[in-house]
């Protein structure tokens, strides 16, 4: 694992990355529904037609973004998970893929990061929404010093990607790319998937298996997930901060030759959490808290 | 070949299978054949030029006065109307901009033509560009709530370069009460409401300034023309 080089949380990487950007590339384009408008305000002073907040706003939001794409600008599109994917995806759908142009989307909250907003606020769906649309790439980071050099790579390209900033983080960040081996068994793997690594690594710890880690999940590492299956045996349990099972058919597609076994762990699909709290109470209730993984795992490696 | 608005009728009709939107479509070609041959300095030559005016067809459903405007012009050869709606045709009962040159934007889906405009119209200003950017909604589409996100986007930041035009045929289900410029011009836009078929008056409603403010032409289809 690497040493810490910032104590900013995601959201903070995210502005000072973007900002710095802004002045570096003409091509960079923010837009904003209110959401963290303030934050980006010294840079809109610099760069006024560059810096766009449309107001609570949000289809208006990834239209005006497709506009800018079509121009040839490389809009950066932020706001809470919510609404910034589910409410206006018909948006994403076709005012980004269908117009054949890209963006950035970076979005705060995660699942439930801030759960006393309650469900309005809360988008466990947003990758599984985004996985039914083709060409997008998906980052997860796990840790703040991951944020900049996925976000730098994102911004020099052209392509439709989505950056999932969380106020979850891991003690300590690793590369991004290729999936990471983090622990070597021999009896399985675990994949976790950006914040949930710390989880993992305690709810495994003592249990003869390997752990990867991913920061990027679409696309998918599937070398990566075959060499570590071919390391230990073609047992896998997925553990992802988002919907569980989300990328269950990237594992089984990695794995369509050989005979395997697959768990996955995520925030539960069959009901919707009416309580407030924490985030951590909200782990508990999904099975995603250290003491809820460890029983999981174990169960399924027993 | 030089064509003019009288070859219109011809070419459109080679387009059969989507009466249903007869009307849809008949309701704009005199707006499309004005912008195209007096208004807007788009042509066959100039379809990545990023210097080009843009004109975005948000209202997709109907495209058999488009195709035909855009094959007069010369986008288009006009044997690929034949094949519309077949399987490898680039002509399809929605225009789609990656299948077509000059096509600006894939429509169909009703509501995001303004949102796109608005972009447009965005970066070419952040880019120092002087191109217009022309949106043709209809009156029903108008119902879908994002146009009026898009509309009161505009109004607020000053888009001059961005005009609307709105074909109103009648066909909101509900009406709009005080007339559609109305909706317009509370959210600080100019607006000129015109016979959609008098190609001097759209002329006139599409070249007048209007400094600072984006402008709305409200084109009136009467339904007893169609």
């Amino acid at each position: 694992m690497t040493t810490q080089q910032t104590d900013k949380i995601m959201r903070t990487v995210f502005v000072d990355t973007v900002s710095a950007a802004l002045d570096e590339d003409p091509r960079i384009a923010v837009v904003t529904a209110d959401i963290s408008a303030g934050a980006f305000a010294p840079a809109r002073e610099r760069h006024p037609d560059r810096v766009i907040n449309v107001g609570i706003r949000e289809q208006a939001m990834i239209g005006v973004a497709g506009g800018l794409a079509l121009t040839g600008l490389r809009p950066v599109v932020h706001s809470y998970t919510p609404f910034l994917v589910e409410r206006p995806f018909e948006q994403l759908k076709l005012d980004l893929g269908h117009q054949d142009v890209g963006a950035v989307l970076a979005s705060i909250g995660g699942s439930y990061d801030d759960p006393v907003w309650g469900r309005t606020h809360q988008a466990p769906g947003d990758v599984a929404l985004l996985d039914t649309l083709p060409g997008w790439t998906v980052h997860v980071p796990g840790h703040p010093d991951e944020v900049e050099p996925l976000l730098r790579a994102a911004l020099a390209g052209s392509g439709r990607v989505y950056l999932r900033l969380s106020a979850r983080e891991n003690g300590s960040a690793l590369p991004t790319g290729e999936f990471t081996l983090v622990r070597k068994g021999s009896r399985g793997v675990v994949l976790a998937v950006g914040p949930m690594l710390d989880g993992v690594l305690a709810a495994t710890a003592g249990l003869d298996v390997s752990v990867l880690y991913a920061s990027t999940v679409r696309p998918f590492d599937h070398a990566g997930l075959r060499a570590a299956v071919a390391g230990a045996t073609p047992e896998v349990v997925l553990v992802e901060p988002y919907l569980a099972g989300t990328s269950a058919h990237q594992v089984s597609e990695t794995l369509a030759d050989v005979p395997h076994r697959l768990r996955s762990l995520g925030v539960s699909r069959d009901r919707e959490v009416r309580a407030y709290g924490t985030a951590t109470d909200h782990d508990a209730v999904h099975g995603l808290d250290p003491a809820g993984l460890a029983v999981a795992i174990r169960d399924f490696f027993h | 070949m030089t064509r003019t608005t009288h070859d219109l009728a011809a070419l459109f009709e080679r387009m059969t299978g989507d009466e249903k939107h007869t009307w849809a479509a008949a309701s704009t070609v005199d707006v499309l054949w004005v912008l195209y041959d007096r208004v807007l300095n788009i042509s066959p030559d100039n379809v990545d030029d990023p210097d080009r005016d843009r004109f975005l067809l948000s209202k997709g459903h109907g495209p058999m006065a488009y195709y035909a405007v855009l094959a007069a012009k010369g986008f288009l050869d006009p044997d690929l109307l034949d094949t519309w709606t077949t399987f490898d045709s680039p002509l399809g009962q929605h225009p789609d901009r990656v299948l077509v040159p000059g096509v600006e934007i894939g429509a169909g889906s009703l509501g995001h033509g303004l949102g796109l405009g608005v972009g447009t119209a965005l970066g070419l200003r952040a880019q120092r560009r002087e191109s217009r950017v022309v949106v043709l909604v209809g009156d029903g589409e108008l119902d879908e709530g994002s146009n009026h996100e898009a509309i009161a986007l505009a109004g607020r930041l000053g888009l001059e370069r961005l005009t609307v035009v709105a074909i109103d045929n009648g066909s909101a289900s509900h009406g709009w009460p005080g007339g559609i410029a109305r909706r317009f011009e509370v959210e600080g836009w100019h607006s000129a409401t015109v016979d959609g078929r008098d190609h001097d008056a759209l002329h006139r409603a599409f070249t007048a300034h209007h400094p600072g403010r984006p402008s709305v032409v409200v084109a009136t289809i009467h339904a007893e023309e169609l």
